[in-house]
């Protein structure tokens, strides 16, 4: 039986968790002698208070989103995607290939080649470990971490030895042409009246994302191949008994995830770096897992997760150059929202459900 | 005066769960060297009284006494203290650990393995000798038998000295010569003065093997009464609360066309056991024919591989055309298509998502199907009608297709399964276990249901560990046992004596 | 390549598979439990930074090992609640653990030394020294023994000593006491242990208590005796390595020992890229190598050489069911 009605369970839940996470970063805060206050103050200033500071949000926002619903596809499927980080990694091999080797004649088309090229990449990423799990059974938690110190392995080879330009001492490849750099949102927006800051590094991805949000909601709430991916995720005796291949699903929906996760590569490597270095993805494929224990693998609490860290990556980075908060205080954040969200999830759940039970009783 | 206190006393015990009452001021009294029975429908509240005289739960109220002696058993490690050993119905053994690993788990003597392992192996040799239990010390579990993993969870219990023996349901999973084996052992344990508890629903085991008898339904304790003195019929009343009548209103069956057609079928399972050992199985139009057997001779693996979703070789044709055993084209979808629907033998590990909403779970198996599918889309308000369509035919309670699947009765969730398999007007319909957990009142309903689509000239195939259902519902019979059909039997010619016989494997 | 170069790479394998082995037998420790722990980087990570700092406080390297292990003991029991008393998702709860280590080492070294996140360098009483076991230099002269003697057996810090004894202490506890038969139990069937009135949840407890014991002297080992102090994110995926070797090991005590060793081996080559080009006479990349206990462990599990099976079990939280 249901003890908790639908709306407690897709907000309470997730913003207890949350208002949890803030309280012990507060006294983290406190804990190295600054003002927890002084310090969202700050944040929410540097993140929200200029187009500028909106610029860096939603360009952070924008790779939360490709992540966060990339382990939310598996997280419907039963699979812990625990590879984003790796998928996005190669995705980004796939983005620099497409824009250095590929002469495209508009950016719109450099743009189109390179998510094929990232979503092929990443996707191509995830197919070993899905596999290993459809047909061997290997766990593909461990596999897929596995896959991202492998990747970052291929990576750091290719880059080292292959790709990087004659006389260059960085592990990084040479800058895009011209043509395949992306609109940002100041472009974008100024036809519209809109002055964006023209520094910010937000760009056309941030719509690429929205789009791809609206899809997956689609693709899983719409179509049979979603309603495929949920049965799985619930019971794989009843998947079987219905006719839902488990190896077919298994694939499909870690092909999809690693394509999500590798699309992530248009933002930050073709939008904002236009060229490919070691650690272009910073951690994001990780981020993905708070934003979809947060979203609750739904697209559009994805969507709100991914701004809200969006927001915590830049106000940090506002932080830590105004104070002597370090950056690493958002990585901190990130553990208690995994923590709470994800982890102590019953902890935060039991008193509520108690609760609500003493409420309908009370009613009765 | 000098009478013997009895062995185990519970005094007004009760025991909620949220709204749902399971134990209502339950007394019992078990004299020492007696088989007490208990006997109840699912969920009568047998498993709940056992629970909290081993400890697993707390009563809310009423006291318990072990040989006159008030005992609180807050957890298992008291009961084992208390002289209680329970064998429960699923076994609790480590099955990569020896026998003896297993039997001394949790009873160790001192911190090292070493001597404790070889006093085990001294007192299990007593214990088998004495009880004439016997078992390889040093065989790893998941090598034996069930039979024999049972014999190891008494010796457990013996070996940690325990007075009084609680079995759970000990034969659900036995063969009948198996089960007798059991009731010699339990016998010899009662001659040495040990106290023994059987929990089971059914009748014949009651009226063999105990001494006193209580009975329990919905949560109460209906009487207790000496087996001597009372009749199964008796029994099956207090039971149920009214005369059972377990006879279908039914014409005779007017078989046509083989529809089911099986051949030599073989199923290997995947840890490479033949459970399916080559038969051979008609099932015409307009009958219905029973596979009874103990859980675990085949019929499960037989759904399976009908349903689409376990391989095997041999040969199985529908309407005349041969089935794929294997392969791509093996599968639930194929299956449907080509007419064959499907009731499963566990309702909520296949035949329902419980998180999906009633109208999804009327989707699951069709979600592909003209009607419900056009083109990669869903057609959720088409599938919302029809679902409301079906519950208001089948009387589903709530009549809500968004509730998810878990809210509904057992009764009512098998009632939305059975009407996304019937109204698909299958020409072969596969039933397992139809009516198990589900109330009295819905399971007049499902049989009238199954028995009317056989009037409308299509096959059904009951797969059912129930006796009483399969001779009650099936125009002809097939036993099960090892992996084999024993033999045939028309309903109307034969009684549960004979069938007996045959699940035992005693062909006559 | 000459005979000292040789046991030189061999030393330095001993070196680098010691923060693997110790971690490896925590993790062992845990998931013969039931309790799957990709945390063990973590709590490695959050132990050398807090013996690297109360040792440069203190100057006393016993007290820094002691802070160490008090750290790594502390996640271990927030990976206790969250996975035992609460019966979380163990894997998230692991994943948390390791960005919680993350960001707090570099928070409070931060906060406490200013050094962009490093500790002071650690010297004299700061630093487990390396032990000269007796008669190293008389045997000096021995051919092979000598050597083997004085450059491979002697000469490593105690830690070192204690890990490789970890190895047959941890197999005599899991198959020779009472405690490790009932450790082994509650990770395959933890009802079998509950109904013989053992209490599972003290098990398990226990088991990742240990595990966290035992990370707690790896990451001291990283941050006071391999190298004089704490930097940033200085476990560098030893965590996950130990990981992979202890399902290479398929979860026994004398095989995690291999594992470790081999992989500690590659550990060493990555630094020698000279040792591979004469003996293979090819460049191999030190990448490639880093990454090759990563492709091992995949083709393990993917059960092509022998199959890895884990404790049944694991991961799984346990509900008292009838």
């Amino acid at each position: 039986m249901d003890v908790m009605p639908k709306w407690a369970e897709v907000t309470l839940v997730p913003l207890i968790s949350l208002v949890l996470a803030a309280l012990l970063s507060a006294l983290v805060i406190l804990a190295i002698g600054e003002d927890p206050v002084e310090a969202v103050n700050l944040m929410v200033t540097g993140a929200l208070g200029s187009t500028y500071g909106w610029g860096y949000t939603l360009y952070y926002a924008t790779n939360f989103l490709f992540t966060g619903l990339a382990v939310s596809v598996a997280f419907h499927a039963g699979l812990f995607n625990i590879g984003g980080e790796g998928q996005a990694m190669l995705g980004g091999l796939g983005v620099a290939l497409a824009c250095l080797f590929i002469p495209w004649p508009h950016w719109t088309l450099a743009l189109l080649g390179a998510s094929v090229a990232a979503a092929v990449f990443g996707a191509a990423w995830a197919a070993i470990p899905a596999f290993l799990q459809a047909k061997r059974g290997s766990h593909i938690v461990i596999t897929t971490i596995m896959f991202n110190f492998i990747g970052a392995a291929v990576l750091n080879y290719v880059l080292v030895n292959l790709m990087r330009p004659p006389g260059s001492m960085d592990p990084a490849t040479a800058r895009f042409p011209e043509i395949t750099h992306l609109p940002t949102l100041h472009d974008i927006l100024l036809p519209l009246g809109i002055n964006f800051s023209k520094s910010a590094p937000a760009n056309v991805t941030f719509i690429i994302a929205l789009l791809a949000c609206v899809l997956v909601w689609f693709l899983l709430w719409r179509t049979w191949l979603g309603y495929e991916i949920r049965s799985y995720g619930k019971s794989e005796p009843g998947a079987k008994y219905a006719g839902i291949s488990p190896v077919a699903i298994t694939m499909i929906a870690m092909l999809i995830s690693g394509a999500l996760a590798g699309l992530m590569a248009i933002n930050n490597v073709m939008g904002e770096a236009e060229r490919l270095v070691l650690n272009a993805v910073e951690g994001a494929g990780f981020i993905g897992i708070a934003v979809a224990l947060m979203g609750r693998s739904h697209p559009f609490g994805v969507l709100l997760a991914a701004i809200l860290f969006g927001f915590l990556y830049q106000g940090g980075a506002e932080l830590a150059l105004w104070t002597s908060i370090p950056r690493e205080l958002i990585v901190v954040i990130q553990a208690l929202v995994i923590l709470f969200t994800g982890a102590l999830d019953n902890m935060v759940r039991m008193p509520l459900e108690r609760l609500f039970l003493m409420l309908r009783r009370g009613n009765a | 005066m000098g009478e013997q206190a009895p062995a185990i006393e519970l005094k007004g015990i009760s025991k909620a769960f949220g709204p749902v009452q399971a134990n209502k001021d339950i007394s019992i009294r078990v004299m020492p060297g007696t088989i007490h029975g208990i006997i109840g429908e699912n969920g009568a509240g047998k498993s709940t009284l056992m629970s909290i005289l081993y400890g697993f739960y707390k009563a809310d109220k009423g006291e318990i006494f072990i040989s006159g002696q008030k005992t609180e058993i807050p957890d298992s490690q008291a009961a084992i203290a208390a002289g209680i050993g329970m064998v429960f119905q699923h076994f609790k053994l480590v099955e990569n650990f020896t026998v003896l690993e297993n039997i001394i788990l949790g009873a160790e003597d001192g911190g090292l393995l070493t001597p404790s392992l070889a006093k085990a192996r001294k007192t299990l040799l007593e214990l088998e000798h004495e009880y004439g239990l016997n078992v390889d010390p040093d065989a790893v579990i998941e090598e034996l038998g069930v039979g024999m993993q049972q014999r190891v969870e008494i010796l457990k219990a013996l070996y940690r000295q325990a007075d009084i023996l609680i079995l759970d349901e000990p034969t659900g999973v036995l063969t009948p010569a198996e089960a007798d084996q059991l009731f010699r052992i339990l016998d010899r344990l009662r001659q040495e003065g040990k106290t023994i508890i059987l929990i089971t629903h059914k009748l014949r085991e009651i009226m063999e093997a105990t001494d006193t008898v209580s009975v329990m339904r919905r949560g109460e304790m209906t009487a207790t009464v000496k087996t001597s003195e009372t009749s199964p019929a008796e029994l099956a009343e207090l039971m149920v609360g009214r005369k059972v009548l377990l006879r279908v209103d039914k014409t005779p069956a007017k078989p046509g066309n083989v529809v089911l057609d099986v051949k030599g079928l073989r199923v290997v399972d995947d840890k490479g056991v033949e459970r399916i050992k080559g038969i051979d199985l008609q099932v015409r139009a307009g009958e219905i024919v029973g596979i009874a057997g103990v859980a675990g001779n085949g019929q499960s693996e037989l759904l399976e591989v009908l349903g689409g979703y376990a391989d095997a070789t041999g040969e199985i044709r529908v309407n005349g055309q041969p089935l794929e055993l294997s392969g791509k084209l093996a599968d639930g979808r194929t299956r449907r298509a080509r007419g064959i629907a499907h009731v499963p033998e566990d309702r909520q590990r296949e035949g329902l998502i419980m998180d999906f909403s009633a109208w999804e779970n009327t989707a699951f198996g069709y979600h592909r199907d003209p009607g419900y599918q056009s083109g990669v889309l869903l057609n959720n308000a088409a599938i919302r009608t029809d679902t409301e369509e079906k519950m208001n035919r089948f009387d589903v309670r709530p009549p809500n297709p968004a509730l998810a699947a878990k809210n509904f009765s057992g009764g009512n969730q098998q009632k939305i399964v059975l009407a996304r398999e019937i109204e698909r007007n299958p020409d072969l319909l596969l039933v397992g276990q139809p009516t198990r957990g589900v109330d009295i009142g819905a399971i007049e309903f499902i049989h009238q249901q199954i028995v009317a689509l056989r009037d409308k000239g299509k096959a059904v195939l009951l797969v059912s560990v129930e006796l009483e259902e399969i001779l009650a519902l099936a125009d002809r019979v097939a036993v099960m046992f090892d992996g084999h059909i024993m033999g045939e039997r028309l309903s109307a010619e034969t009684d549960e004596k004979e069938l007996g016989l045959l699940m035992a494997g005693v062909t006559a | 390549m000459d005979f000292l170069t040789f046991v030189q790479l061999l030393d330095s394998t001993v070196r680098l598979a010691t923060p693997l082995l110790l971690a490896c037998l925590a993790g062992l420790f845990s998931e013969r439990a039931g309790i799957f722990d990709i945390g063990l980087e973590g709590k490695m990570l959050a132990a050398a930074f807090f013996s690297a700092a109360i040792a440069a406080v203190t100057g006393s390297v016993w007290l820094g090992l002691l802070a160490g292990i008090t750290a790594s003991m502390a996640f271990s029991l927030l990976h206790g609640v969250a996975s035992i008393t609460f019966r979380g998702n163990q894997l998230i709860s692991g994943v948390a653990i390791n960005f919680l280590a993350a960001g707090l080492t570099v928070l409070i070294a931060q906060d406490w030394f200013s050094q962009g996140g490093r500790t002071p360098s650690l010297m004299g009483g700061g630093r487990f020294e390396p032990i000269t076991l007796p008669f190293a230099d008389a045997l000096d002269g021995v051919p092979v023994l000598g050597p083997i003697y004085r450059e491979l057996i002697s000469g490593h810090s105690i830690l070192v000593y204690v890990a490789f004894a970890m190895v047959p202490l941890t197999w005599w506890i899991l198959f020779r006491t009472r405690f490790g038969l009932r450790l082994r139990a509650v990770g395959e069937n933890p009802a079998a242990v509950d109904t013989a009135g053992v209490s599972v949840v003290g098990l398990r407890y226990a088991a990742v208590i240990i595990c966290g014991v035992l990370c707690g002297i790896a990451g001291a080992y990283l941050s006071t005796a391999l190298q004089a102090g704490f930097v940033k994110d200085m476990s560098a995926g030893r965590g996950f390595i130990a990981l992979a070797a202890l399902i290479f090991a398929k979860w026994r005590p004398w095989y995690a020992l291999y594992a470790t060793l081999l992989f500690g081996l590659f550990g060493a080559l990555e630094t020698r890229p000279d040792v591979i080009e004469g003996l293979f006479g090819l460049k191999v990349q030190g990448a490639l190598l880093g990454a090759l206990p990563y492709v091992m462990t995949v083709i393990i599990l993917a059960g092509f050489v022998g199959k890895a099976i884990p404790p049944r079990a694991g991961g799984k939280p346990y509900v008292k069911e009838r």
